[in-house]
C-alpha cells in the first residue's frame, strides 16, 4: 500500500541514461504493439484496401488489384452514394445535431434545481432509451410503428386508417427513434454542464433585469458553450457511424429511402461482394466525420 | 537502511508492474486471436471445442486406439424457417456418416437464410473457419471457384454422378470445366392463382393467361370484385435476395426478347428491361401488388407461404414449385388441400410470342470448401447426402425437384401426392438457366436493388434501368457491358 502512495523520486525521466531509456522503451513497448497491431495495422489496411478491387467472392477475392483512384471515381459518379450522403446528412442534422441535443438540454434545462426524487425518476426513464443496445432499441420501435404496432392499434381502436410508419415515413421513423435512443447523453452532458453555471452569475443578471430568456440565451448558452460543442462533435461522430438502428428498422429501405453511409457501406461490401468499394466508402465517411469535429470548432470558436 | 528498503519496494513493484503488463499482453492478444479465429462463425460456438479431442491427446486417451482418428468435419447449410426441413435431411445423414466412419464428427452449422449469402463467402475465406461441407446455390459456383472457396470434385471416379441429369451438371461445372458442386436439388418457376377467389371474382377456371397483359388485366378484375385480397405477389425486396432477381425479374425478362447475358456481354439496358421494370411498376402504382411494407422485408416469403396463401389472402403469385414443401405433412404449415385451392400454371412470355411460356431453373448442391482441413470426408459426406435414398428423402420433404434419373423415376417421387413433380416435367421445356458466370452474383444484387427502388416507386423504370447499368458497369467494368 505504502508503495502506491509514493511520489516518483525525482530526476528520473529527466537524465534518460542509457539504461533508463531503454527501460521506458521496454515498458512502453506492450502498448505501443497494442496499438500498432489494433489500431495502426487495421487503419493502414483500410486504407490501402480502399484502393484496391478487393471482393467478397469472384476473382478479385483470389487476386485484388491496386486500382488508384477507380473506387473514389466511382463513388463521386454514384447516384446511390449521393443518395446515401444526402440521407446520411438529413439523419444527422435532425436525429442528432438538432433532435438529441434540443430535446437533450430542454430535459437538462427543466430538471436544473428540482427535487432530487424527480430528477432521478426521469432521468433513469431517459436513461433507459441510452442504456439499452441499439438493436434492442430498434426492435422497440419496431413493435411500435410495425404493420400491426402499438401505434396503429391505437389508431384502429380510435377509429382511425392504420399507417405504414416504417413505409410512408421511414425517415421520419428512424429519426424519432434516434432521437429518444440518443437523447440521454446529450442530457447528462448538458446536466453537468448547467451545474457548473455559478448561481451568483444567474442571479446578477436576475437583479440587472434580465427575463429569464434573456438569462438563458446570453448568460448560460455562452457559459456552457464548450460543452455544447463537445456534445456536438461526440453525438455527430456517434451518429455518423450509426448502422444497426437503421437496419434493423428499414434495412436502408423502401428503396433507398433510409439507406446512410454505413448502411450503404454495408450493403456494398457484404451483399454486392465489393469489399473495396465500401472500404472506399468507409474512408469518406471518415473524412466527413473529421471534416464535421473541425467546423464545428472553428465556426463556434471553441477549444475542446 | 531506509533507502535500501525503498529501493527493494521499487524493484518489486517494478517487476510486477512489467508481469503485470506482460500478463495483460498475453490476455489480450490471445482472447483477441482467439476471437478473430472464430470470427464469422458465429453459428457455431461449439467449433472451438470439438475440435479439441484432436488438438490435445490427453483428452481422449479412454476410447482407445480408434481416437487417434479423431476427426470434426463441419456442415454449413442454409436455415430458411423453423421448419429447417435442410437441418432434419443433414442431421440424418450426420448419424449415418458418423456410424459409418467411427472417430468422426459432423457438426452442423446452421446459417439463417437471410444471412447466408454474406455468411457463407466469409467462412469459406478463412481456413480457420472454412466448412468441410456447405450447401451451395448453384448459381455462386462460377464466383465462389474463381474466388479459390471450393474444391474440384472428383466425380469421374464415381459411380453414382451418371444418375444426374445432364442439364443439371452443367450448371455446377465451371469455367475452367471442373466440376464444384453436386446438385441437391432442382427448380421451375410459374404462377400460381387461387381458384376459388378467381371463380368469385368471375374469373374463367382453369386459367392459364397468354401475356402478362392478361395477368394485369385478371388482377385487376381481383382488385375490383374482391378488394381485400391481394391481387398479385411477387418477391420484389432486396431483402429477398436471388429469390427478387429470379422469381420476379428473371421470370419477366427471359419472356422478353431479351436476357441478361449475350455474347460474353451484360445487357444492361435493352427494350426487355425496361418491359420487365415497367410490369412490375405497372403491378404496384396499380395497387395490384401487396403493401411494401409485407413484401420488402426478409420475413415476406415465410408470411407468403404460411398465412396469405394458406388463408387464401391473395390471388395469384410468381413463384417456384418447392412452396409445397412449406404445406406437406412435414412442413411448417401443414395444408393438404393446397393444390386444390392454388393451381401451378405457366407463366407467359411478354406478348405471348413463341414459344408462349417461360420459366426459370436453378438449384442448390453439396460443395467442399477448398480451405477446410478434412475435404476427403467432406467429399465422402458429399457423396452420402446425395445418394438414391438421402437425395429421394430431401425432395420429398424439401417440394424441390431432384437432379437425380434414378430418383426422378421412382414412383414413390413421382407420385408423390401434394407435390408439383408431375406438372413441372412440362415447365422443364420452357426453362432457362442463369449465366454461369462468376459476375453474376454481384449482377443479381444490383437487379435486386433496380426492382425494389422500382416497386417502392423511389426510381422510374427507366431510372431504374440506367442505375442498374452504372452499377453493373462500375461491377463488371466497362468492356464487360452491352446496350440493346
Amino acid at each position: 500500500m505504502e508503495a502506491l502512495n509514493q511520489p516518483v523520486p525525482r530526476g528520473r525521466g529527466r537524465g534518460f541514461g542509457g539504461g533508463e531509456q531503454w527501460r521506458a522503451v521496454l515498458f512502453l513497448s506492450p502498448s505501443w504493439l497494442l496499438l500498432l497491431l489494433f489500431f495502426f495495422v487495421p487503419t493502414a489496411l483500410t486504407f490501402y484496401f480502399a484502393f484496391t478491387n478487393m471482393a467478397l467472392t469472384g476473382e478479385a477475392a483470389m487476386a485484388s488489384e491496386f486500382v488508384g483512384f477507380h473506387n473514389f471515381a466511382d463513388m463521386f459518379r454514384d447516384p446511390g452514394f449521393r443518395t446515401a450522403v444526402y440521407n446520411t446528412m438529413v439523419y444527422l442534422v435532425f436525429s442528432a445535431v438538432i433532435g438529441q441535443q434540443a430535446v437533450g438540454f430542454l430535459l437538462a434545462f427543466l430538471m436544473n434545481g428540482r427535487s432530487r426524487a424527480f430528477r432521478s425518476i426521469i432521468g433513469s426513464i431517459v436513461l433507459a432509451g441510452w442504456v439499452a443496445p441499439e438493436v434492442v432499441c430498434a426492435f422497440v420501435w419496431f413493435a411500435f410503428l410495425n404493420d400491426s404496432g402499438t401505434v396503429n392499434m391505437a389508431l384502429e381502436a380510435a377509429g382511425l386508417k392504420p399507417v405504414a410508419w416504417l413505409y410512408s415515413f421511414p425517415m421520419v421513423s428512424v429519426v424519432i427513434a434516434n432521437i429518444w435512443h440518443g437523447t440521454a447523453f446529450s442530457m447528462m452532458v448538458f446536466q453537468a454542464a448547467l451545474g457548473d453555471v455559478p448561481k451568483e452569475v444567474e442571479e446578477a443578471a436576475m437583479i440587472d433585469g434580465a427575463s429569464a430568456w434573456q438569462r438563458l440565451v446570453r448568460v448560460v448558452l455562452p457559459m456552457i458553450g464548450g460543452s455544447v460543442v463537445t456534445n456536438m462533435v461526440l453525438v455527430t461522430l456517434q451518429t455518423l457511424g450509426s448502422f444497426t438502428m437503421i437496419y434493423a428498422l428499414t434495412g436502408g429501405g423502401p428503396g433507398n429511402a433510409t439507406e446512410t453511409l454505413p448502411v450503404y457501406m454495408y450493403h456494398q461490401a457484404f451483399v454486392n461482394y465489393q469489399l473495396g468499394y465500401g472500404t472506399a466508402i468507409s474512408l469518406t465517411l471518415l473524412v466527413i466525420g473529421a471534416a464535421a469535429s473541425l467546423i464545428y470548432m472553428k465556426v463556434l470558436k471553441v477549444k475542446i | 537502511m531506509k533507502r535500501c528498503q525503498r529501493g527493494a519496494m521499487n524493484v518489486i513493484k517494478k517487476t510486477n508492474l512489467a508481469m503485470i503488463l506482460l500478463s495483460l499482453t498475453v490476455v489480450f492478444v490471445t482472447a483477441c486471436g482467439g476471437k478473430s479465429s472464430n470470427a464469422g462463425s458465429s453459428a457455431s460456438p461449439a467449433a472451438a471445442y470439438s475440435s479439441s479431442p484432436s488438438a490435445s491427446p490427453s483428452a481422449s486417451p479412454s476410447a482407445g486406439g480408434q481416437d487417434q482418428q479423431a476427426k470434426t468435419i463441419r456442415v454449413a447449410y442454409g436455415k430458411w424457417n423453423e421448419t429447417d426441413n435442410w437441418g432434419k435431411w443433414l442431421a440424418a445423414v450426420k448419424q449415418e456418416f458418423e456410424a459409418a466412419h467411427p472417430g468422426v464428427t459432423v457438426e452442423l452449422q446452421p446459417i439463417e437464410g437471410a444471412q447466408f449469402a454474406t455468411k457463407a463467402p466469409l467462412l469459406m475465406m478463412d481456413p480457420s473457419t472454412a466448412p468441410e461441407v456447405l450447401t451451395e446455390d448453384s448459381f455462386m459456383i462460377n464466383a465462389d471457384s474463381a474466388a479459390g472457396y471450393l474444391e474440384p470434385l472428383d466425380t469421374a471416379s464415381w459411380d453414382d454422378w451418371k444418375q444426374f441429369n445432364d442439364g443439371i451438371k452443367a450448371a455446377v461445372t465451371a469455367a475452367d470445366g471442373k466440376t464444384y458442386g453436386v446438385p441437391i436439388s432442382t427448380d421451375v418457376r410459374g404462377l400460381y392463382y387461387n381458384k376459388v377467389l378467381f371463380k368469385q371474382a368471375g374469373l374463367p377456371v382453369p386459367w392459364q393467361p397468354k401475356n402478362w397483359q392478361e395477368i394485369i388485366d385478371a388482377a385487376k378484375t381481383i382488385k375490383e370484385k374482391l378488394p381485400d385480397i391481394i391481387p398479385f405477389w411477387m418477391n420484389s425486396g432486396k431483402a429477398g435476395q436471388e429469390a427478387t432477381t429470379m422469381q420476379t425479374f428473371e421470370m419477366l425478362l427471359y419472356g422478353t426478347q431479351d436476357t441478361l447475358y449475350e455474347n460474353g456481354k451484360w445487357v444492361v439496358q435493352s427494350p426487355g428491361i425496361l418491359s420487365s421494370l415497367q410490369f412490375i411498376h405497372d403491378i404496384y402504382s396499380g395497387g395490384l401488388g401487396p403493401k411494401l411494407s409485407q413484401v420488402l422485408t426478409a420475413q415476406a416469403g415465410q408470411v407468403l407461404e404460411t398465412d396469405l396463401m394458406p388463408n387464401q389472402k391473395v390471388a395469384i403469385v410468381l413463384n417456384g414449385n418447392w412452396m409445397t414443401g412449406t404445406w406437406a405433412p412435414t412442413g411448417s404449415k401443414p395444408w393438404p388441400d393446397a393444390l386444390n385451392v392454388y393451381d401451378f400454371v405457366k407463366m407467359p412470355t411478354q406478348n405471348g410470342q413463341p414459344p408462349g411460356f417461360t420459366s426459370m431453373s436453378g438449384g442448390w448442391t453439396l460443395a467442399v470448401g477448398a480451405k477446410s482441413k478434412e475435404k476427403e470426408l467432406g467429399w465422402e459426406f458429399v457423396k452420402l447426402a446425395v445418394n438414391k435414398e438421402n437425395n429421394k428423402k430431401f425432395v420429398l420433404a424439401d417440394g424441390a425437384l431432384t437432379p437425380r434419373v434414378d430418383v426422378a423415376g421412382d414412383p414413390e417421387y413421382a407420385d408423390q401426392p401434394g407435390t408439383l413433380f408431375k406438372v413441372a416435367a412440362e415447365f422443364i421445356t420452357y426453362t432457362h438457366v442463369r449465366p454461369a458466370n462468376s459476375e453474376y452474383p454481384g449482377v443479381s444484387t444490383q437487379i435486386q436493388d433496380a426492382v425494389e427502388k422500382t416497386a417502392a416507386g423511389a426510381l422510374s423504370p427507366e431510372e431504374a434501368m440506367k442505375a442498374y447499368a452504372r452499377n453493373v458497369e462500375r461491377t463488371v467494368g466497362k468492356d464487360k457491358v452491352t446496350t440493346k
